[in-house]
């Protein structure tokens, strides 16, 4: 009876969220401080121009379409959902305004057109969802084929460009006579408004609630499926704005625009310790990854490491992010009951990667050499 | 209007109620129906679709994922998913290319053992970080799919192996018919074959679903969840070699690019196929007919000449109204028993 006390107490005490919030604080948003900080002190040393307020500026609005789409995949996320739909609902909103924009539409009306087709997307994703109930996963896998194809469907292998300046403003303006992006300030606007949503509304408090125990959420009479609703929809407002934004930014629309994002979304969202089953999350360690991820993209670009290449060191830093410290759990646990066999096994695995690598090396070799 | 016979009302909706639990049970019947439906409608817009030159294009053009949905299926039975199966495809049918083009006279076979080995690396690298790294599925392979596919373009440095650097016997591994049919539909049907007998038939088959229906009774039933969970993602490894394998023999050529978006092909013919998303349900005919109508919508698409542009679409509104109408049955089938 008292250890189901102590449990239960230690459960809620390590999932409250505003516990959570403070904890995760003093954690892992710390960590990636502290990762920001190594890696600008490693890229100042390695180029001359990492340091260079344009160059940051114009890197910066790069990732601001990641950003407007990572804010609410992380109340997705925190209710134990995801949506892979975002980067295809982003192509199909911006093509559909290029496509009204072709057609000789007004630029603005084209745009809160396609701001409209773009939320009826996350509508139709949040029906699904939370009134068929049908699983996240499967519906918006179902959708990213969908909404991409739509994106197809009205651009075909066209184009659309020529938009006019008072447009391309908000991808490639700045806000006067600074050097901070309209994109950027936009985009830090938003986080704040996410972020006190989150961390201090009874809504952030239901989002927790529901990735925690989705059923005792609904029997304590808080109205789950509208909440769930309601997220899909802001998903898909925000995924159509970040279409805009980078239509506005490239100045042109191509149906394959952002195609891929959708991880990109999800990485920046993890990395910034929002688990992925639901339950735990800051916005803070969300914005704080996109940093890390867009300095270090940054970085790697100026020493003209290829895009996909660089993805390998993300990957990693996902994996490793959560493997070092239940690797750390494991071995000081391995201390106590050392084995043979888990330890034989370890150096085995070692051994066929280490191989692997060198049949990776050698195998290239004659081909990379011109034979 | 009045009821005259109470009773005839309740045998009605029960031998109803009866008619679509049978479906339910075979959820096969219920894709087996679509297809049909589907293959008669688009026969009277195209009747050159009902022909055996046109299926034996479609059984090609799936066999490949056919092959990989297979091991995806194993995977999502234990509640996982893999999504760096497009990646591991990419990388080992770079890594083969440039082998077998250095190496023009060795043996077919030798390459596809080559792309299993391959296969199996990576996958289980996947594997150990899942289960004694304790990294949820879902992430392992996300990162692993942009780990992978970086490779891919760290190891060819941007370059292709085109058709004529590969040499012919190696071409003709997918594309020879010396029993009839494709070698490569030949290969998937072994593969479901097998992988069949080892969910149904086998002791670890069974421990797979056990793991993905419910872990913790399977914890403590003594299966040893780890080992089952390092297992299925070594499989998708596995097979994701012979897929890559296969994959530069049948389109001639190696890119950085090859299979990229994969992932979710092999995720959607399993799930149509009735595979459950939570684990523990799905079976290998399922699969195979969840690939069929994949393949059959592409290729009907073009027969009909709906614009390609549009068939993207298509096919995603094909994929949403296969689940939902699954999803309804199913509800249907629970009202009828209350």
């Amino acid at each position: 009876m008292n250890t189901q006390v102590v449990t239960e107490s230690k459960l809620i005490s390590e999932y409250a969220p505003h516990r959570s919030f403070l904890y995760g604080f003093l954690r892992w948003e710390w960590m990636i401080v502290a990762l920001i900080l190594v890696d600008v002190f490693v890229n100042t040393k390695l180029s001359p121009f990492f340091l260079d307020a344009r160059n940051l500026s114009r890197t910066s609005s790069d990732f601001m379409e990641i950003g407007l789409m990572m804010l609410p995949m992380v109340f997705i996320i925190i209710t134990g959902n995801i949506d892979l739909s975002v980067a295809s609902n982003m192509g199909m909103s911006a093509s559909f305004m290029g496509l009204l924009h072709n057609m000789g539409v007004n630029i603005w009306v084209a745009a809160g057109a396609a701001l409209l087709l773009g939320t009826l997307g996350g509508m139709l994703n949040g029906y699904l969802i939370s009134k068929v109930k049908l699983p996240a996963l499967v519906v918006t896998l179902g959708t990213y084929a969908f909404y991409r194809g739509l994106a197809y469907g009205f651009l075909g292998d066209q184009a659309a460009r020529g938009y006019p300046e008072a447009f391309t403003y908000f991808g490639q303006g700045k806000i006067f006579g600074t050097l901070i992006p309209f994109s950027v300030a936009l985009f830090l606007f938003l986080a704040v408004i996410f972020g006190l949503v989150l961390h201090r509304t009874t809504f952030g408090r239901y989002l927790y609630s529901i990735g925690n125990n989705e059923n005792a959420t609904n029997y304590s009479g808080i109205p789950v499926a509208k909440i769930k609703f309601i997220i899909y929809v802001v998903s898909g407002f925000m995924a159509s704005l970040a279409g805009l934004i980078l239509a506005a930014r490239f100045g042109s629309t191509r149906p394959d625009n952002g195609t891929g994002l959708e991880l990109a979304v999800i990485t920046a969202a993890v990395l910034g310790g929002v688990d992925i089953n639901g339950g735990k999350g800051t916005m803070l360690g969300s914005v704080l990854s996109l940093l890390l991820i867009g300095l270090m993209r940054f970085g790697m670009g100026l020493l003209n490491i290829q895009g996909q290449v660089q993805g390998i060191a993300i990957g990693l830093l996902l994996i490793l992010s959560i493997l070092v410290p239940s690797l750390v759990r494991s071995i000081s646990s391995l201390r106590r009951n050392f084995n043979w066999r888990s330890a034989l096994s370890a150096v085995a695995f070692l051994l066929i990667f280490i191989l692997f690598f060198m049949f990776f090396f050698w195998s290239r070799a004659p081909v990379i050499a011109g034979v | 209007m009045t009821v005259q016979n109470p009773s005839a009302v309740q045998s009605l909706s029960n031998s109803f109620s009866n008619l679509l639990w049978t479906l339910v049970r075979f959820r096969e019947a219920g894709i087996t129906i679509f297809i049909l439906i589907l293959v008669a409608a688009v026969t009277v817009r195209a009747p050159s679709f009902l022909t055996a030159d046109n299926f034996n294009d479609i059984l090609l053009n799936i066999s490949i994922l056919t092959i990989v949905a297979l091991a995806q299926t194993m995977v999502i039975i234990t509640h996982g998913i893999d999504l760096s199966v497009s990646s591991m495809i990419g990388l080992v049918a770079m890594m083969v290319a440039f082998v077998v083009k250095q190496n023009p006279e060795m043996p077919v076979l030798l390459a596809v053992v080559l792309g299993m080995a391959l296969g199996a690396v990576l996958g289980s690298f996947n594997g150990l970080i899942i289960t004694y790294g304790n990294v949820p599925p879902i992430i392992a392979t996300l990162g692993t799919l942009s780990i992978y596919r970086g490779l891919v373009f760290f190891y060819s440095q941007g370059t292709w192996i085109n058709s004529f650097e590969l040499p012919a016997a190696f071409k003709l591994l997918s594309k020879g018919t010396p029993l009839g049919l494709p070698n490569m539909v030949i290969i998937a049907l072994i593969v479901a074959v097998i992988v069949y007998y080892f969910l149904n038939h086998t002791r670890t088959g069974r421990d797979i679903f056990a793991v993905g229906s419910n872990p913790d009774a399977a914890q403590y039933s003594g299966i040893r969840k780890p080992r089952i969970i390092f297992l299925v993602y070594l499989l998708s490894g596995v097979l994701s070699g012979l897929a890559a394998v296969l994959w530069v023999s049948r389109f001639e050529s190696a890119q950085t690019n090859t299979a990229l978006g994969f992932e979710l092909q092999t995720v959607a013919a399993s799930v149509v196929g009735g595979v459950s998303i939570s684990g523990g349900v799905g079976t290998v005919p399922g699969v195979m007919l969840g690939a069929l109508l994949l393949g059959i919508i592409q290729n009907s698409l073009t027969l009909i000449r709906i614009s390609p542009f549009w068939q993207l679409a298509a096919q995603g509104l094909l994929i949403l109204f296969a689940v939902i109408s699954d999803k309804w049955i199913l509800s249907r089938v629970e009202m009828a028993k209350e």
